[in-house]
């Protein structure tokens, strides 16, 4: 078996014809994954007794002859944000550094329960605040792709892992891009759901008004295979929607044709000479298949970085105040006092994003800073969401770049957070509205760096984002 | 948007941080360059607007509860809550002295 080329159709089928088993799957993951992590550290923590566990259950269900689920077998991998019973979770944060969960999330519940194999923990920006994934308290990941670059963030592990090979699948999280925006460094598939799609009990909260759990795929499929598992209303998240899930993967197989696409001009300034030119190619393969393209304007984008990083940082400030030093992490010993404990044991634990964020959001919160600033931005935000309600009801979707320009070098950014924001700008949108969006490969740059083309539908109409992603993917190969 | 590292210090201690002076320095200095982007917020009319809170999508009052039973195989017996404390005793998270006498 080639475990960096195998998808789920190709694990069902090896594994109904017993040329490989789950055990020997768990085995081989977790072989190559200890061998290839040191190239790209895009994980933190290895788990190959959990997927071996898991692995030993699915064989027993295929020689008792029972359906082993969905993923039964399959490689996956868990943004370290995603809590993991038993398994260290440590966000990518010093002050999280032994934290063992004793519980496991949903979406890792329901993974398992599919028989997915959770071979490790990826690596991440600290509490998903990046977006180079330069940020974690255990070293920056290194694009497989190329090496000396950035794999995006903050869900860079969990992009790497897929793009090496190491996992078939895996979870990330999303709050401004961070699946769709590394998935298109790695150049992968990368899936944000719809706000309140899967739930997100056990994950580690940031901005729970944007805070999303998505799935990365080499294949349009695998992705959507994922998220049929993971999807749907979860008792213990309130914010989880009770809407029915549908069969994504078949509605990858779909045909296109009449489908109706809108180009966002505020979308296309700004963009490197580059990626531009592989978006417009990517266009014309969709004209090809029989989709009508027409222009649509979405004119509050110019103001999203702004009203974005007001209000994440705003709810960061808040999650972020239950890392105190008492229950579950790091606690500084030089402390006399509660109060100088909690600063202490903050002040060491929390890397220099994460202290930025909690300055920048609880000064927007401050006593005559809250209208001008976070009542501002909901405002804005309300904006951005009617924006895009105006084009849904002329177009069924929208493509746009995912990122103005593809991986940047390691270091490049990394001393000038203002830069690192602005770089966001095309992926934010689409959280602060709540719509699903998705990054599919759609070419790489002459020095061979992939680039990505972002799918946007309306509440809930993932169907319709598989549907274009799935005949994009097949129109290329 | 000048900014003063005095106003740093202030939100500092309102977020329970504990920052060195060249941490201070340097986030004053960043604050600055985030917030004149913040700033251009400035620029767009929302006269009228509903500030947007949430996500939300309709759906029944109730549609968020769930019914308010026990569920055991869910209860954390207390040492597994223990386990993570950096510090614990008597079945306590332990802290240092509050009060002074």
């Amino acid at each position: 078996m080639n475990l960096a080329q195998l998808t789920i159709p190709q694990i069902q089928q090896g594994l109904k014809d017993k040329q490989f088993s789950a055990v020997e799957l768990a085995t081989e993951a977790a072989q190559f994954a200890a061998a290839e992590n040191p190239k790209t550290n895009a994980y933190i923590t290895l788990s190959p007794d959990r997927a071996l566990a898991t692995a030993r259950l699915v064989d027993e269900k295929i020689a008792r002859g029972e359906d082993a689920g969905a993923l039964a077998g399959v490689p996956v991998a868990v943004k370290d944000v995603i809590v993991t019973k038993g398994v260290r979770t440590t966000c990518g944060s010093k002050i999280l550094a032994n934290y063992i969960p004793p519980y496991d999330a949903t979406a890792v519940e329901r993974l398992e329960q599919a028989g997915g194999l959770v071979v490790g923990k990826a690596n991440c920006d600290e509490f998903a605040m990046g977006s180079s994934n330069e940020n974690s308290a255990f070293g920056p990941v290194r694009n497989p792709v190329a090496l000396d670059r950035v794999p995006g963030g903050s869900s860079g592990g969990s992009a790497a892992v897929v793009a090496q090979g190491t996992a078939v699948v895996s979870l990330g999280s999303d709050t401004g891009g961070s699946i769709r925006q590394p998935a298109s460094f790695c150049g992968v598939v990368g899936v944000t759901p719809t706000y309140g799609r899967v739930s997100r009990y056990g994950l580690s909260a940031y901005a729970s008004s944007l805070d999303h759990i998505g799935p990365f795929g080499r294949t349009v499929e695998d992705a959507a295979a994922l998220l049929g598992v993971i999807a749907g209303r979860d008792e213990w998240d309130s914010t989880s929607a009770a809407a029915p899930v549908e069969d994504y993967v078949a509605a990858c197989r779909q045909d296109v044709r009449g489908m109706k696409i809108g180009l966002p001009k505020e979308y296309f300034a700004g963009l490197a000479a580059e990626t531009g030119d592989i978006i417009a190619a990517a266009v014309e393969t969709l004209k090809s298949l029989g989709v009508e393209v027409v222009d649509v304007s979405l004119p509050a984008t110019d103001y999203a970085v702004a009203c974005y990083y007001i209000i994440a940082t705003a709810e960061a400030s808040s999650n972020l105040a239950r890392y105190d030093g008492v229950r579950y992490t790091h606690r500084s010993d030089s402390s006399r006092t509660l109060a100088e404990m909690y600063r202490n044991s903050r002040g060491e634990g929390f890397g220099a994003e994460c202290k930025r964020r909690i300055m920048l959001g609880t000064y927007v919160l401050s006593h005559g800073y809250y209208d001008a600033y976070y009542l501002k931005a909901q405002k804005v935000r309300a904006l951005i969401a009617q924006d895009f309600a105006r084009a849904f009801e002329q177009v069924d979707a929208i493509v746009t770049p995912v990122s103005p320009f593809p991986a940047w070098k390691l270091g490049e950014k990394v001393d000038d957070p203002v830069a690192m924001y602005l770089s966001d700008i095309y992926t934010i949108t689409c959280d602060l509205a709540g719509i699903p969006g998705m990054s599919v490969p759609c070419g790489a740059t002459p020095e061979g760096l992939p680039v990505g083309m972002q799918i946007l539908t309306k509440h809930f109409d993932e169907s319709g984002m598989f549907r274009l992603a799935g005949a994009f993917e097949r129109a290329r190969a | 948007m000048r900014i003063t590292e005095e106003q740093v210090r202030y939100v500092a201690d309102l977020a329970n941080l504990s920052l060195s002076p060249d941490e201070l320095t340097r986030m004053t200095r960043d604050l600055e360059g985030i917030l004149d982007v913040m700033d251009r917020l400035k620029d767009i009319d929302t006269t009228g607007v509903e500030p947007m809170a949430q996500v939300l999508f309709d759906a029944e009052d109730t549609a968020a509860l769930r019914a308010d039973v026990d569920h055991p195989e869910r209860r954390f017996p207390i040492a597994t809550v223990l386990e993570n404390a950096a510090v614990s005793g008597s079945g306590y998270f332990k802290v240092p002295k509050v009060i002074e006498r």
